[in-house]
């Protein structure tokens, strides 16, 4: 047995998570990066800061969240008990708002007035714009404009929440070239622009910092357990698409060598058809976004679309947290696909009344297989990281209904 | 010494600058970039910069974005870049050929095997613009013993430690990037350009070249008169766009604003 790394000693000074991580950006942005690891390194262990942080977690999102025990889904699977965390709850609907909270606050410390984001399904978008007009903050969100047909209600949510909302029109017009548009735009306007990323990729410190926000989520599932169940989950299950919900449920348990992990990545039409989004499961590591990580590229290392009905799931690269997780085989990747992500979301919805995101549908379809594998008195805590409003209209879609 | 480093000698000697030009090899189609390269040297080039093209050019406007989306549709990898540079050396063994790029295709083909057909080809510099001094520990020494430069940024935001440490990694020459933003961009700022230049001097002994909102001749003059070399890129691949499917017409025009510049640059 080779001994366990310190995990919290992770990323090292220069951002690294093993051989992945670090900072791979054009020379302009290295200053602003700087600048803001030296604030989030300061403000991290300033009481006040937190406090803060704190404050706003539950006051404003409505922290801590639930952890439900779903009776009526853990009778119909048989085996282990099944429990959701409830990042659904949380105000505007995911587990988005914790990190974004966390970012506004470091904004405005360092004096930004203007906040950037990209976004996929809208709710990174949409926690944003939320933080921004609660602060009187100026926010453009970057959205592809495929990805602002499928999320319509996203987009106008935004613009009531004062944002404006910015078609990307370049390459497959989703998720990644939102971002490499709002890092575009955050080369031009460095000087008063806060970049407030979505998940736990991008170049250092962003994984860290992203994951300590999110992390909010983990702490309190593994005080929840010891609370409800009397004991820790045997296994933790979380979609990954970035990444963020899943780094922050799983990070607070890494020491903890009876809890296994589950990341599940998006299968699309399957992983055996090159039409997925699942880079951990059927990639190669490469650099992209400013970190090396595991990526979907060709023989060329050129980035290559991605396929998921779950457009927050649908980028080619991963947090590079969770790239090394794999490599040291303390998580086990996996994936499932677009149908059996819908048939959970279904199952869910009508099982226990709770309609869940279609992202957090794909960690449910594992779980939904991993349960009956499991004893009865064991425990699989599942991040519900959103709920599923914003994704009526896409199932409705596929149901061949048109409103 | 480098093709590189003969060519800032010869040109400080006769008292003129470097003009630079950068285009998107394989844009719009692979055969068109060895015949453009050749009339730009004609035209008056004297280091050229081939952007290797991309998926994902994160540093870059909407033209290069477009010439990079133009020659990957042409079926443009890394491989066939090189090959180029192959085929240009048949014929050119004095202009230095600097690949600017991403770093993920280099990850991709690796290290190694890139360094290595870097120097057999005739490849002069690399410019990686998504690879900053504290990441190249690993492919420094590889390009160091095979005699390639390796050239990096330097902007606007860059610290004076900062510039001290890029200095010391890089070799051939360096690239300061004359605004916050992405390639072509609005116009520069000459006299805020001269005095980062200078404070560059001070702390580097590397020639260097500006680029980025350069888009005439005047422009090109007015850099010139404080840099070691002026780097066009973007006005250039317009001009590549415009005339995607008429070669001639694109060489001629490709020519005409290099002629303009290098008459500008060279004008006492």
């Amino acid at each position: 047995m080779t001994q366990r790394p310190d995990y919290k000693a992770f990323p090292d000074q220069r951002g690294h998570f093993g051989r992945f991580g670090g900072r791979f950006v054009s020379e302009t942005l290295m200053a602003a990066l700087d600048e803001l690891e030296t604030m989030y390194r300061r403000l991290k262990d300033d009481p006040e800061f937190q406090a803060d942080f704190d404050r706003d977690l539950a006051h404003y999102v409505g922290r801590p969240s639930p952890l439900y025990l779903a009776e009526r889904w853990t009778g119909q699977l048989g085996g282990a008990r099944i429990w959701l965390k409830r990042e659904d709850l949380n105000h505007t609907g995911a587990h988005k708002v914790n990190n974004t909270i966390g970012q506004a606050l470091l904004a405005k410390h360092m004096g930004k007035k203007r906040v950037i984001a990209e976004t996929g399904a809208g709710q990174h978008g949409v926690a944003s714009a939320t933080v921004a007009a609660r602060l009187g903050l100026e926010c453009h969100v970057f959205m592809g404009e495929e990805d602002i047909r499928r999320q319509k209600l996203n987009v106008y949510r935004m613009k009531l929440l004062g944002a404006d909302v910015i078609p990307v029109t370049s390459g497959s017009r989703t998720l990644k070239d939102a971002m490499n548009e709002a890092m575009r735009d955050w080369v031009t306007n460095v000087d008063d622009t806060f970049y407030i990323i979505g998940t736990v990729a991008g170049p250092h410190p962003y994984p860290m910092l992203v994951r300590d926000f999110q992390s909010v989520i983990g702490r309190e599932a593994r005080e929840q357990s010891l609370a409800q169940a009397g004991k820790l989950p045997d296994a933790l299950v979380a979609c990954v698409g970035g990444g963020s919900n899943a780094i922050g449920l799983f990070h607070p348990f890494l020491d903890d060598d009876g809890v296994a992990m589950y990341g599940v990545e998006a299968a699309g039409d399957g992983v055996e058809t090159g039409r997925h989004a699942a880079p951990l499961s059927a990639g190669r590591p490469g650099v992209l976004h400013g970190n090396r990580t595991y990526l979907m590229e060709d023989d060329n290392g050129q980035i290559i679309e991605t396929h998921s009905v779950s457009a927050g799931l649908d980028y080619p690269g991963v947090g590079p947290e969770h790239a090394w997780l794999k490599d040291i085989g303390r998580v086990n990747y996996v994936a499932a696909d677009d149908t059996e992500a819908l048939a959970a979301f279904r199952e869910l919805t009508r099982v226990e009344g709770i309609m869940p995101a279609l992202e957090s549908a794909h960690a449910l379809a594992y779980a939904r297989k991993l349960a009956p594998t499991m004893d009865k008195d064991q425990d699989i805590v599942i991040n519900l990281s959103g709920r599923g409003d914003k994704d009526i209209l896409t199932v409705a879609e596929i149901d061949g209904i048109h409103f | 010494m480098s093709r590189i480093e003969t060519t800032f000698a010869r040109l400080k000697e006769q008292q003129r600058k470097a003009l630079i030009p950068f285009i998107t090899a394989g844009d719009p189609a692979l055969e068109i970039t060895v015949p453009l390269m050749r009339s730009m040297v004609e035209a008056g080039a004297d280091v050229i910069e081939l952007g290797v093209p991309f998926s994902d050019p994160m540093a870059d406007g909407p033209v290069i974005q477009k010439a990079c989306e133009r020659a990957l549709a042409a079926g443009t990898g890394l491989p066939d870049v090189l090959a180029m540079v192959r085929e240009f050396r048949r014929g050119d063994d004095t202009t230095p050929v600097v690949l600017m790029g991403y770093l993920n295709p280099v990850e991709c083909m690796g290290y190694e095997r890139f360094a290595e057909t870097c120097a057999e080809v005739g490849v002069d510099g690399v410019l990686l613009v998504d690879l900053p001094p504290e990441e190249c520990d690993e492919i420094a020494p590889l390009f160091k013993e095979r005699g390639v430069d390796l050239i990096f940024l330097v902007a606007p935001t860059t610290t004076d430690t900062r510039i001290g440490r890029i200095a010391e990694a890089a070799s051939g020459y360096l690239y300061y990037v004359s605004l916050k933003g992405v390639t072509g961009s609005a116009s520069l700022n000459v006299d805020e350009v001269a005095a980062r230049v200078e404070t560059i001097r001070k702390l580097a002994q590397l020639p260097i070249g500006v680029g980025f909102g350069i888009k005439d001749a005047q422009s090109a003059r007015a850099v010139s008169r404080v840099a070691d070399g002026v780097v066009v890129g973007s006005a250039l691949v317009n001009q590549v766009a415009e005339h995607a499917d008429d070669p001639m017409a694109m060489t001629a025009a490709v020519s005409e604003i290099l002629a303009g510049m290098r008459a500008a640059m060279d004008k006492p």
